[in-house]
């Protein structure tokens, strides 16, 4: 989001907050959070891809919602409004091409109305006919999870992203040839993603409250999360969403100061660390092991600094709009071990993959009689794989996740030792734990920041005062 | 009134009342003078080789600005009192002295530092790159003007026609946005430029509010963030791995700024030459006709390159050598001094080669304007 963005939200926030009670919030909220995903969504050079592509968020959402009913339960008026709603708002977005004054709401001009139509009745087909036939249903569930997974992969490995580009450009009638990778930006996939799936998932165990489409809609892609998270739960969400809700002086002077520090963090402190932090063009110049170090923890703070500053300011917006998203990081960087750093980073994404990968295995494995030890480095290294992977299908992601996995095991077992043999002074344990943290998942970062093993060997060798 | 809509109110009205009052006492005060010469360089950060300049920050680590406060605050030159057994020698001139398209180590003041020079009373010759890309000799004054609290002890000015239009005089942006440096130099030396130009920036009151002036702010932040990548990796220009080259072929045209054929001294701006000298005092100048391409394609006939048709360089040169001789300065006119293929994208701008032949071409020069130890 940029600045002009969260300026008009906070103000919308704040003019919603004025009226009070006499708006309706959670068709405000899903009108928002609808327009904000054409909005939001970056340009791409594929034609008319900025229209598609938060279309399809909207779209893949609403299919999913009606999956996720519980099987027999009848659509309502309310969902019919709500499917009514969304609707009217992509084909406003897309009319919005025949408005010269107000074109466009979307990054370029969005494509024609025939087709925006006709995708639009296929969808609302699509959604009716899943909500009555398919609801409920193991197999179906099961289907869209790897429907999901499918496109995740496909996003997220260069080659079959840029295969899918020369697809698109050729269906556009553009020359493929030309594609790329960063053809296809989707906004928040890999936060929509996991939102789905957790819904997918505790529909299957049961977990799942009934949702009304316009809550899950907004759930799944609510504006001020949208793309950089947190990832919520549905059915915290759902409580928020159905409270009543007044902005009182409370509340403002919490969302005030989440957005103020937001701001800071992100845009003055975050930016600012950017141009020096670590990338790989100043990984390939770096001439001395000091200069690395000094790389290296610009970079290490700027992503805190990033990436927490973003979830102050979605916080902070979601606070305006009456919605308590959930907390993302903790001291990250101040925690004593590695298992309590990962409790204070991107808590919402470890949480879900606790949750969703690392529980379930564990206890699959357990039945198997392997040892304790084999066990939990079997789920470590699985989960923050996937972590790894979460990021974009890469060896150097695939590494940063090992290596995350086994400083979580030797922590792990060294934990399980020590207890009851070793004493250290508790200062010293904290201070000591905190910066042999730091720096192992600093270091860690080197495979994060660059993309090639060989340039991370290179500054590896600088960092560690080897040879160039 | 609500405790929420008065919470709400209080916070904006004094946040309005800050805003105001920050304003007006940063347009009354205008501090960015000031601000430009505190700098992390030369202290915790490794001074600059040569002065900030560059459109691409992110891939230069480096960045254009208009603070000569903060410039000079970010070069070496500025790092320490002269040592005692240095000889210190200003390097001043346009993108080729400062070296564009060329790494620190190629450029003039590189090549001559590494020629190890020595001085008759033993000091050592220690060169100082203060070239700038934008070619106006008046553009090299101001940087001269400024460097003169550095203690020079030889100034080598390298100059070509181009810097002497008088239309050049106060066309780049460090004149423009240094209006009073400029002013108080045309008043002290009675230089014929226009002190009333409309090419001055002059800012008014409001225009020197802290939020009108957030851009120069912004860059002397910069400038200062970009430290640390410049300390890391020693890169302050990013070099594309290709570029188009000097051109060969040249246009069928004879017009050099509209100046008739037999035009004088007086047309050029060589007063601004000699208050270089006079501002320089005691300190020797020695003036350089810098090299420069010399086509052999299309129209090389009327023109040497595409700056300059032949007869009105040719004028120059004649021009440069009378005054020189009138005015009793050192002048070294090495615009031949470079073999033709070591120009790079413009016919000015030359390679590593190019770099160590001009400064082989230089060394006997220079060492003929160092001043003895008592002089």
């Amino acid at each position: 989001m940029t600045l002009n963005q969260i300026g008009l939200f906070a103000a919308l926030g704040l003019l919603g907050g004025a009226l009070g009670a006499r708006l309706p919030r959670r068709w405000l909220l899903l009108a928002l959070s609808v327009l904000a995903v054409f909005w939001l969504q970056p340009a791409t050079p594929i034609r008319n891809l900025d229209f598609w592509l938060p279309l399809a968020s909207l779209g893949l959402s609403a299919v999913i919602w009606g999956l996720t009913l519980p099987a027999g339960t009848p659509l309502t008026r309310r969902d019919a409004t709500a499917g009514l709603v969304t609707l009217g708002l992509a084909l406003g977005v897309a009319l919005l091409r025949y408005v010269p004054d107000a074109c466009c709401l979307t990054a370029s001009r969005p494509p024609e109305v025939l087709p925006v139509s006709l995708v639009l009745a296929v969808i609302a087909g699509v959604v009716w006919l899943t909500g009555r036939g398919f609801a409920g249903q193991p197999w179906a569930l099961t289907a869209r999870v790897g429907l999901l997974i499918g496109l995740f992969v496909v996003l997220k490995y260069e080659p079959l992203t840029t295969l899918a580009a020369a697809g698109l450009r050729s269906l556009g009638g553009q020359d493929a040839s030309l594609a790329t990778a960063y053809d296809i930006r989707w906004l928040g996939f890999s936060y929509l993603a996991f939102r789905l799936i957790h819904t997918l998932r505790d529909r299957l165990t049961g977990r799942l409250p009934h949702l009304h489409l316009d809550e899950f809609l907004t759930y799944a892609v609510f504006f001020p999360a949208i793309s950089a998270g947190p990832i919520d739960r549905a059915e915290r969400f759902q409580k928020d969403l159905q409270s009543e809700f007044r902005l009182g002086g409370g509340t403002l002077a919490e969302a005030g100061g989440r957005l103020a520090q937001g701001l800071l963090m992100k845009f003055v402190l975050a930016d600012s660390l950017a141009l020096f932090a670590l990338n790989p063009q100043n990984a390939a110049e770096v001439q001395s092991g000091g200069w690395a170090w000094v790389l290296l923890y610009a970079y290490a703070l700027r992503l805190f600094l990033d990436f927490a500053g973003y979830t102050h300011l979605a916080i902070g917006l979601g606070l305006l709009f009456g919605i308590r998203l959930p907390e993302n990081f903790n001291r990250p960087y101040l925690q004593p071990n590695l298992t309590a750093f990962w409790n204070g980073w991107h808590m919402t994404l470890t949480q879900w993959l606790r949750g969703y990968v690392f529980n379930p295995l564990t206890r699959a494995l357990r039945g198997r009689n392997w040892p304790v030890a084999v066990i939990i480095l079997c789920g470590q290294v699985v989960t923050m794989l996937l972590v790894g992977l979460w990021h974009g299908i890469t060896l150097n992601f695939a590494v940063w996740g090992l290596w995350h996995a086994l400083g979580l095991f030797v922590h792990n077992r060294w934990a399980d030792f020590a207890k009851g043999r070793f004493q250290l002074p508790q200062r010293l344990a904290a201070v000591g734990g905190a910066l042999l943290t730091f720096h192992f998942v600093a270091l860690g970062w080197v495979w994060f920041a660059l993309p090639t093993p060989e340039l991370a060997g290179r500054l590896f060798r600088l960092l560690l005062g080897g040879m160039q | 009134m609500s405790e929420s809509a008065r919470f709400v109110r209080n916070v904006l009205v004094k946040a309005a009342l800050l805003f105001v009052a920050a304003n007006l006492l940063f347009a009354a005060f205008n501090p960015l003078a000031w601000l430009g010469g505190l700098s992390l360089y030369n202290g915790v950060l490794p001074g600059r080789l040569r002065l900030p300049f560059s459109e691409e920050p992110q891939k230069a680590y480096n960045l254009s600005l208009n603070s000569l406060e903060a410039m000079f605050a970010s070069h070496v030159l500025t790092a320490a009192p002269k040592p005692a057994d240095e000889l210190r020698v200003l390097l001043l001139g346009d993108s080729s002295v400062w070296g564009f398209l060329l790494e620190n180590e190629d450029t003039l003041a590189a090549q001559l530092n590494a020629a190890g020079l020595q001085a008759p009373d033993g000091r050592t010759l220690r060169f100082y790159n203060l070239g700038y890309p934008t070619i106006s000799l008046t553009k090299d004054l101001l940087i001269l003007d400024e460097a003169m609290r550095y203690e020079p002890d030889l100034i080598v000015w390298l100059v070509t026609l181009e810097a002497l239009p008088r239309e050049k005089q106060t066309f780049t942006p460090l004149v423009q946005h240094n209006p009073g440096r400029t002013r108080a130099l045309i008043a002290d030396y009675g230089l014929a430029i226009d002190p009333a130009s409309p090419d001055f920036a002059e800012p008014d009151f409001l225009e020197r509010t802290l939020w009108s002036q957030r851009r120069p702010l912004a860059d002397l932040l910069r400038l200062q963030l970009l430290g640390p990548a410049w300390g890391a990796t020693g890169v302050d220009q990013y070099i594309p791995p290709t570029y188009t080259p000097r051109e060969e072929d040249l246009p069928a045209d004879e017009d050099y700024y509209g100046l008739e054929r037999d035009f004088s001294a007086a047309d050029l701006a060589f007063d601004v030459l000699a208050t270089g000298v006079q501002r320089a005092g005691e300190t020797p100048v020695l003036i350089v006709n810098e090299p420069m391409f010399v086509s052999a394609g299309a129209n090389s006939d009327i023109r040497y390159n595409f700056f300059y048709p032949r007869w009105a360089y040719d004028r120059y040169r004649a021009l440069l050598a009378e005054e020189a001789a009138r005015q009793g300065w050192r002048l070294a006119d090495l615009w031949q001094a470079v073999g033709n293929g070591e120009y790079t994208n413009s016919a000015i701008h030359l390679t590593p080669a190019g770099e160590a032949q001009l400064a082989a071409a230089l060394q006997s020069y220079i060492l003929d304007s160092i001043p003895s130890s008592g002089e």
